[in-house]
């Protein structure tokens, strides 16, 4: 009955003050991710953006336990239905892999086994976690591949991953992951290795299948026109905190921190295709020694003496928006 | 010298291209050395047919003669013939030296595999224990392990293969420490499945063809140690017949009889050249690109 989600609900997944660490040889550490919070609620596309280095990927990975050796969570929970992901056992995280929770990877060239038939690939899942029969499970995978939109599955089901190209076995991947129904799927830059066309399909088709199965998504991704695609929430990364946090179409047609704005105005747009474009002058902060106060200060075309000091916590600019910047009402004007 | 130059060139067009699509039959290394070692392991069983002679049975009335009619390789100082020694000789070596190599393959691999997968402890534990066996030099440790455990088969066997699994064991883990991070390794573990399913479906099958190539070249080598262990009159028992025994044997008599210690080692070479052609051969047919 309720189309839109109300944000009071229970949701799926809720990250709280995530604090993600990298030990340094003198005993300290450097944050990686930085008192992270943000809900994905069920059936939502959730975008996490920004640039290499601003902990995304991190984010993810703590999320779906495959942190590197090292790199450690410091503080924080994840909680999906009732437990928290960061402190599950394996075996209790190996029964949520698959049927509730999975994950998309970067790159379809090595995500699939070369010595194994894809639809035996996609088939292991449900027959692990929804206990169905080889036969069955077999049939299940052609039926996620003809999902995805790959003609002649039963044909293809029978193919070694070299003998597909990228685009397909991208979908493979895609089918693989939602062969279970998962209630959320995580994916790491899905399209960055595709032709730009195929990336557009597969992102196309993979909004479509999560809609189609009530699945949640979370995406990570440096492209903001990907998110705006596939996502209807995002968060913006920089230097491991959120800077802006909000709808996607809201954040796209008024950003609320200098950051994102100078993300758009750095990334070209069909829309404007006269427009210049104007890069973020600098580097992004040390994550040892990161700035007192706002990570992005150094880089801001509107920062004040202010801006290097004291915490900036994410405040409300709107209903459902926030921003890490607490110059909001100077700088864009106070509509809210 | 000519042939080098064009086994390389040839070599070069099979690597350029990214996948050698061609079938197993025309891989110009493992079709020669699968059909020398055929014909070694047919010469072998078919001993009793193409010898009327008794390998053991010995005739002191007709010792080291000449090659004749009937005898064609002549006889040893027993008076048995050299030719049927030769051959029923080669049922004993490369029994010995195909059995010899399973024991440490699939334990090295496993002990290897649970090491490079797992890691941590289990993987120092393991890996303290190889370095042990790596501490010795082969030769040297076969032989004081048969000489403790006493000539024969069976002892062999068991030297060989309390010997030899650490080289399994090594490569194995070196292989599954790089598998291990790949994201389709990942993506298994991801998918909610068991350590032992990752394991045998996803790590194993990518990893193996390194100790499938291996274990080709450690025939040779075993049949070098059967070699070896008889020649020092350690191996297998006197009367049967064996290559490393034969040389010893004959080598009295190398200055006038000089075929009987030279023939021995002359099969040992072929079947060594037959060995590496397949492990050469098995290396391209069983690369990940190549796999079906």
């Amino acid at each position: 009955m309720a189309v839109a989600v109300p944000e009071t609900a229970e949701p799926l997944l809720s990250v709280q003050h995530l604090s993600i660490g990298l030990p340094r040889r003198d005993g300290s550490w450097a944050l990686l991710v930085r008192d992270i919070s943000f809900d994905v609620h069920a059936g939502v596309r959730y975008g996490l953006v920004g640039e290499s280095g601003s902990g995304k990927s991190m984010t993810l990975k703590a999320i779906a336990g495959l942190l590197p050796r090292g790199v450690a969570v410091m503080e924080g929970e994840a909680w999906f239905e009732g437990e928290d992901l960061l402190t599950m056992p394996a075996h209790r995280r190996r029964r949520i892999m698959g049927p509730r929770m999975a994950m998309i990877f970067q790159e379809p060239m090595t995500a699939l086994n070369p010595t194994m038939r894809v639809g035996k690939q996609i088939a292991e899942g449900p027959r692990r976690h929804l206990g169905l029969s080889k036969q069955a499970a077999d049939e299940l995978a052609i039926e996620m591949i003809r999902r995805t939109g790959i003609p002649d599955p039963a044909r293809r089901a029978r193919a070694y991953p070299h003998e597909l190209s990228g685009g397909l076995r991208q979908r493979v991947m895609i089918a693989m992951a939602l062969s279970c129904k998962p209630a959320l799927v995580l994916c790491d830059e899905p399209t960055t290795a595709l032709d730009v066309t195929v990336q557009d399909q597969v992102l196309r088709l993979l909004a479509q299948l999560c809609e189609e199965m009530g699945s949640a998504l979370t995406f990570v991704t440096h492209d903001l026109a990907v998110i705006s695609q596939t996502c209807s929430r995002l968060s913006v990364m920089y230097a491991g905190r959120i800077m802006e946090k909000g709808g996607v179409r809201e954040v796209y047609r008024a950003p609320r921190h200098p950051y994102t704005e100078a993300l758009f105005q750095s990334a070209p747009d069909f829309d404007e295709p006269h427009r210049d474009l104007v890069p973020i002058p600098g580097l992004p902060p040390s994550l040892t020694n990161p700035p007192p106060g706002c990570p992005f200060a150094p880089r801001c075309r509107y920062a004040v003496e202010a801006c290097n000091a004291g915490p900036k916590p994410l405040t409300r600019v709107r209903e459902g928006h926030l921003s890490a910047c607490d110059r909001v009402g100077q700088i864009f004007g106070g509509d809210s | 010298m000519s042939g080098l130059i064009l086994t390389r060139r040839w070599r070069l067009r099979a690597r350029s291209s990214a996948r050698d699509l061609r079938p197993w039959y025309r891989n110009e290394s493992l079709v020669p050395g699968l059909a020398i070692i055929a014909v070694m392991v047919l010469l072998a069983l078919l001993a009793p047919v193409l010898t009327p002679y008794d390998p053991i049975k010995q005739h002191l009335d007709q010792t080291l003669q000449g090659p004749s009619s009937a005898h064609w390789l002549g006889t040893d100082k027993l008076g048995r013939d050299v030719l049927a020694r030769l051959l029923y000789g080669a049922r004993v070596d490369l029994r010995v030296g195909f059995l010899a190599v399973l024991i440490p393959f699939a334990g090295g691999s496993v002990l290897g595999a649970i090491a490079g997968y797992f890691g941590g402890w289990l993987d120092i534990i393991i890996m303290r224990i190889v370095d042990v066996f790596y501490a010795f030099p082969l030769y040297v440790l076969v032989i004081a392990l048969v000489f403790v455990l006493g000539s024969g088969e069976s002892s062999i066997y068991l030297a060989i293969a309390l010997v030899s699994w650490v080289s399994y064991c090594k490569i194995v883990r070196g292989e599954v420490i790089v598998a291990r991070r790949q994201e389709y390794v990942q993506a298994a573990r991801l998918g909610g499945l068991g350590n032992l399913r990752v394991l045998g479906r996803h790590v194993g099958p990518n990893v193996i063809s390194q100790a499938i190539t291996y274990a080709m070249s450690d025939i040779i080598l075993d049949i070098m140690v059967i070699v070896t262990l008889g020649y020092l009159g350690l191996g297998i028992t006197p009367p049967t017949p064996e290559w490393g025994s034969m040389i010893a044997d004959a080598q009295e008599f190398i200055t006038t009889l000089w075929w009987m210690a030279v023939l021995p080692g002359v099969a040992v070479v072929i079947t060594g050249i037959g060995l590496s052609l397949t492990a050469d051969g098995l290396t391209d047919l069983l690369s990940p690109e190549r796999r079906r």
